[in-house]
């Protein structure tokens, strides 16, 4: 049927106005759940790096609270490695810092297609019955193949070895690349060793399978079919874990151990 | 009108199957059914949205100028599927991280937009509604079929309960890595579409 000019304009304006009227309110009504989800998410994440929660098991929201209680959120200065006092870590948001040039700076070129890099950062400590430091949590990202992935890796109180992966956002290919939240995967890390002789970070994903962390140390089983996936895991590791990021405090804390 | 409405439910189960006949909407088809729950919510939405789209096209069949007909469509479609997004992720936050970016791709996926030019276009509202259903449940077949085999065989679990003990973890049995990945899903397919044209060898196209 063929209408005028100002009908299809009228037609289609409506069209939009509605729809957006529609996606807009869906967004904004459903956003305060879909935000505790995610905080919820995150907490849950930290804990399974921190091996407190057993993969793939998901806690109600009391015992996540419960858990995290053990866990001290900690803000630090990337640069130095020294812990910034008297910042509030319930409204930390690095991501936010990351994006804004005043609390941020550019990052050297790097395989992890890193950008930005924040001057601050937190980090997790798990505290032992007597306060002292168990295990280390340290956020990590970088470009995978479709998408950013967000995770947390936790380290020993020796700073070397790996205690826990688990990554809490991408949009990775499901069953390929999207299999980094496999727990069998995920449960080939802890007892893998991240720093060299040298001091840099090691700890890489391999093609095919890595043989025993005594006799392959700083090698990982890779994905299969998710070669752009894997690689990438090794490069937001070894960049977050390095001298650019995370490097002074744990050259810091582990001469201090 | 009541032939009508069951034709257009249960037609595309079997006889004109958004998957198996017409071939539409395979690659979500591979990618969303290593397990049964994931396919399960994933085959919800599309229902969700396919019925839902054909029925607002519908409605407004009259009213759509014809030059802009698909863009309308569309509109109306990737609405519908924010929508839906934005819902599983405020109540099954789980398996809307597994399902990743596929409930925001049912927007490209063939069946929805092809029953709104298709059907509703034509077809009064209610007949549209229940025509998305069927064309729904259809994929949703095929779904949960390659998905009961993929988690069976490739995990030795149903709906995430162990069934079959794994070697790995002492058991007897030694999962299918092929099921996993996405050719295990093609196989699937490639056998369901085998036994349907055997079954009603009218499917079969001309050599």
């Amino acid at each position: 049927m063929q209408r005028s000019v100002g009908y299809t304009l009228l037609f289609a304006t409506l069209v939009c106005v509605v729809c957006a009227v529609v996606v807009s309110g869906a967004a904004v009504l459903l956003k305060e759940r879909q935000d505790e989800n995610a905080l919820l998410d995150k907490q849950s994440n930290v804990l399974e790096a921190a091996g407190l929660r057993e993969p793939g098991v998901s806690l109600p929201p009391d015992v996540v609270a419960e858990r995290f209680a053990t866990v001290a959120s900690k803000v630090i200065d990337l640069a130095t490695g020294e812990v910034v006092e008297g910042v509030d870590v319930t409204s930390f948001d690095q991501a936010k810092l990351t994006s804004d040039p005043e609390t941020s700076r550019v990052a050297p070129a790097n395989p992890a297609k890193v950008n930005r890099i924040p001057n601050q950062a937190m980090i997790y400590e798990v505290l032992g019955a007597n306060g002292e430091v168990e295990k280390y949590i340290f956020p990590v990202e970088g470009k995978g193949l479709w998408s950013t992935l967000k995770g947390f890796i936790a380290l020993g109180a020796d700073l070397q070895t790996v205690e826990g992966l688990t990554f809490y956002s991408h949009k990775e290919t499901p069953g390929l690349g999207g299999e980094v939240d496999n727990p069998g995967w995920k449960a080939r890390w802890p007892g893998r060793k991240v720093f060299g002789p040298d001091g840099e970070p090691e700890i890489r994903v391999i093609k095919g399978r890595a043989e025993s962390p005594e006799a392959a140390p700083y090698q990982v089983d890779g994905l299969s079919g998710a070669t752009i996936t894997s690689r990438s895991v090794t490069y937001l590791i070894q960049f977050w874990l390095g001298p650019d990021a995370f490097g002074p405090f744990i050259e810091k804390h582990r001469r201090a151990a | 009108m009541a032939d009508k409405a069951r034709e257009a439910l249960i037609d595309p189960l079997f006889n004109n199957n958004p998957i198996a006949l017409q071939v539409l909407g395979i690659c979500s088809a591979l990618a969303v059914t290593t397990k049964m729950d994931t396919a399960m919510v994933m085959s919800i939405a599309v229902i969700v949205v396919v019925a839902l789209s054909n029925f607002f096209v519908s409605v407004l069949r009259d009213q759509i100028p014809n030059s802009i007909r698909i863009i309308v469509q569309l509109t109306i479609i990737a609405s519908l599927v924010i929508v839906t997004d934005q819902i599983l992720k405020a109540y099954v936050f789980e398996i809307s991280k597994q399902l990743s970016v596929f409930v925001g791709l049912i927007i490209t996926n063939c069946i929805v937009m092809g029953r709104a030019e298709a059907y509703a276009m034509q077809n009064p509202p209610g007949l549209s509604f229940i025509d998305g259903i069927g064309n729904g449940l259809g994929y949703a077949i095929i779904l949960m079929v390659v998905a009961f085999f993929r988690e069976l065989l490739g995990s030795g679990s149903l709906f995430g309960a162990q069934l079959l003990k794994l070697a790995s973890e002492g058991g007897w049995y030694t999962p299918n890595g092929l099921m996993v990945l996405s050719p295990g899903a093609f196989f699937l397919i490639g056998f369901f579409i085998w036994i349907l044209r055997t079954w009603k060898p009218d499917q079969v196209e001309e050599e």
